[in-house]
């Protein structure tokens, strides 16, 4: 048990640590030089050798990198090339507001699929269960960025019934926050609750088939309550996988459904980052969505364990 | 003695084929029988409409009764039938590897069967799911372990526990040993027997193994084709077959013979809904003759007796190595 938490552990760290590589790697081959870029295309080479070295650009790479590695591990992420002005708390005020929504959507996802691909695992063979199936597959079609216009037009624009975009941070107004947040978490969750169904759907068929199941029924349990108590933390553990999967998927649709909505994430930080050519700010940004992602992971790791006493072992 | 299951006339059909046909069986209170035949004679079949557990779309009819249930098993709704499983009729399966929750610890795996039909407080589960799991000689550790940690026999041996929980009044068990290694066999059925024993419990017990029968059974049935072919007490069938499918299945298995070569029963078993009209066994029997296209007629009494145009005659086995 503890072995398999440090081998996790170990596989986290070093995934953090080869990624972090790649996106410096990455952003130090593109063509373009920040000096330039920030001066214009008109400054003299001295001009632009003075700011490479205000930067530090003309350090070795190596150097350049574990200046900002290291800059990382501490919270300071650097003043940004282009606007001058500090990059860490520009990206901590964005991912929150990302967080908010790739948060909801993923509620909205899981409060989606759980009972949609149950039912449809449960009466796969009747009405009702093809039905849904039906009505998921065309979820599955619709990308999220759609979704939003869609629901906009329909709930924004002909009901009035929400904004149509912005955003407001919770704790200034808790009302309009959640007014505010409904569209774009459903634009984003809706899909990939259609998505995650039929991982549900065929998770919880397999499990329907296990004998364990049969074994339960035997013992006086009524199909559902056998399905409750032995199926769903079994069927979890595949569910989880495309869970994890589905997170990053969900961090990069928000990227766009915040320009679809108006709102101020981390989404819209990077596409800002990348139309003013502020490579530094990007390089943060993206290593911020990496760390995101393989933090998912891990804890997907850590719940798969807690899940299946199989795996306490190490492999 | 009054009988604790009455099966009459029971069939299992999966849309137009009928699996099973007209089948009569009684078990006595705390009487053994056992149930053999070879795989798609329809043992396991008979087992899970009585537990009303068929898969979808497989249909039984007939009737079922269980002594102490006011209701007709066969066709009951999931309500009744849930109060009768694990508590009236419970059962052992053949997968002991599979047949457990992987995520849920020993102890609470059979505490939940006393606790899903409420005859203990949850304390009192618990204490009673550690002397069960003493009775079936498990460590007292087991109600803490997760089945992966146990081996198929001692998660056999939990599956057998957890279907005692409730004392029930039948217990039938489906190939029990088949997937177990011979060591621990003996054990295993050494367990079941004393186990229904020390409950008065009937079993109603299934397998393929004739060895099996004759150390566990009292009284056997006969299955081939979806029907019963032969019944009888346990010596007697064994020793004196009167159908000759039993006889071509006593010969098949005898390992005292003489001979060499090894006796099968020619041909195989035909799939399901594929069996001759008239009497099942005639397309592989040497004795069959135009008067076998018709079914044979139930010829004895229900606890003795056979289906069959030209029995073997009575306590002889000659010419069987022949056929």
């Amino acid at each position: 048990m503890i072995l398999r938490l440090i081998e996790r552990t170990g596989v986290f760290l070093v995934s953090l640590a080869v990624s972090s590589v790649l996106v410096f790697a990455f952003m130090a081959v593109l063509p373009g030089d920040p000096a330039r870029v920030a001066l214009g295309v008109n400054a003299s080479d001295e001009a632009v050798a003075e700011l490479r070295r205000q930067f530090g650009l003309d350090r070795p790479l190596p150097t350049q990198y574990f200046d900002w590695l290291g800059g990382l591990l501490h919270g300071d992420l650097g003043t940004s090339y282009v606007s001058k002005v500090a990059i860490g708390p520009q990206v901590f005020d964005r991912l929150q507001v990302t967080l908010w929504l790739v948060v909801a959507g993923m509620v909205i996802a899981l409060v989606v699929a759980v009972p949609a691909g149950t039912v449809m695992a449960a009466r796969h063979r009747k009405i009702s269960g093809l039905a849904l199936s039906a009505f998921s597959q065309v979820g599955v079609a619709v990308p999220a960025f759609l979704a939003g216009i869609l629901l906009i037009v329909v709930f924004a624009v002909r009901l009035g019934w929400l904004p149509a975009n912005g955003w407001t941070p919770p704790a200034q107004d808790p009302a309009m926050f959640l007014k505010q947040l409904i569209l774009p978490a459903l634009s984003l969750g809706l899909v990939q609750g259609a998505v995650l169904t039929r991982y549900v759907r065929s998770a919880v068929l397999e499990v329907l088939r296990e004998d364990y199941l049969r074994t339960a029924r035997a013992k006086g349990l009524r199909p559902f309550q056998a399905l409750w108590r032995h199926g769903l933390r079994n069927a979890a553990v595949p569910v989880l996988t495309v869970l994890g999967l589905q997170l990053a998927t969900l961090l990069i649709g928000a990227v766009v459904v915040e320009r679809v909505f108006v709102i101020p994430g981390l989404g819209s930080l990077l596409l800002d980052g990348v139309s003013n050519r502020d490579l530094l700010l990007v390089q943060d940004v993206v290593m911020v969505l990496v760390i995101a992602v393989l933090l998912v992971n891990f804890i997907v790791d850590l719940l798969y364990v807690a899940l299946d006493p199989r795996l306490r072992t190490a492999s | 003695m009054n009988d604790v299951l009455t099966v009459r006339g029971l069939s299992v059909t999966v849309r137009e084929t009928a699996l099973v046909s007209d089948v009569d069986l009684t078990v006595g209170a705390g009487e053994r029988v056992g149930l053999i035949g070879e795989s798609g004679s329809g043992k396991s079949l008979t087992a899970l409409s009585i537990l009303g557990l068929l898969p979808e779309d497989v249909r039984a009819g007939g009737s079922v009764r269980l002594d102490g249930v006011d209701h007709e098993l066969v066709g009951a709704d999931e309500r009744r039938m849930s109060r009768v499983r694990g508590r009236d009729i419970a059962m052992v399966f053949q997968e002991p590897m599979t047949a457990l929750n992987p995520t849920m610890r020993i102890g609470d795996q059979i505490a939940e069967t006393m606790l899903v039909h409420k005859t203990l407080s949850k304390p009192a589960a618990r204490t009673a799911a550690a002397d069960l799991l003493e009775r079936v000689q498990l460590p007292a550790e087991t109600l803490r372990a997760y089945p992966h940690q146990l081996s198929g026999g001692q998660r056999q041996r939990v599956v057998l526990a957890l279907a005692l929980a409730n004392d029930p009044a039948l217990l039938i068990c489906d190939e029990p040993t088949t997937a177990l290694d011979v060591t621990v066999q003996a054990l295993v059925l050494d367990l079941i027997v004393r186990g229904v024993v020390d409950r008065s419990s009937a079993l109603l017990f299934i397998t393929h193994d004739l060895a099996v029968v004759a150390t566990v059974c009292e009284r056997v049935l006969v299955m081939y084709g979806g029907r019963v072919v032969e019944a009888g007490p346990v010596n007697e069938v064994f020793t004196r077959p009167r159908h000759r499918y039993t006889e071509g299945l006593l010969a098949a298995s005898d390992l005292e013979t003489t001979s060499r070569r090894l006796t099968t029963i020619p041909g195989n078993v035909p799939p399901a809904g594929r069996f001759p009209s008239g009497c099942v066994f005639r397309t592989r029997c040497a004795h069959a003759t135009a008067l076998c296209e018709e079914t044979p007629a139930w010829s004895g009494s229900e606890a003795e007796g056979f289906a069959c145009h030209h029995p073997a005659a009575q306590g002889s086995l000659e010419g069987v190595a022949d056929a």
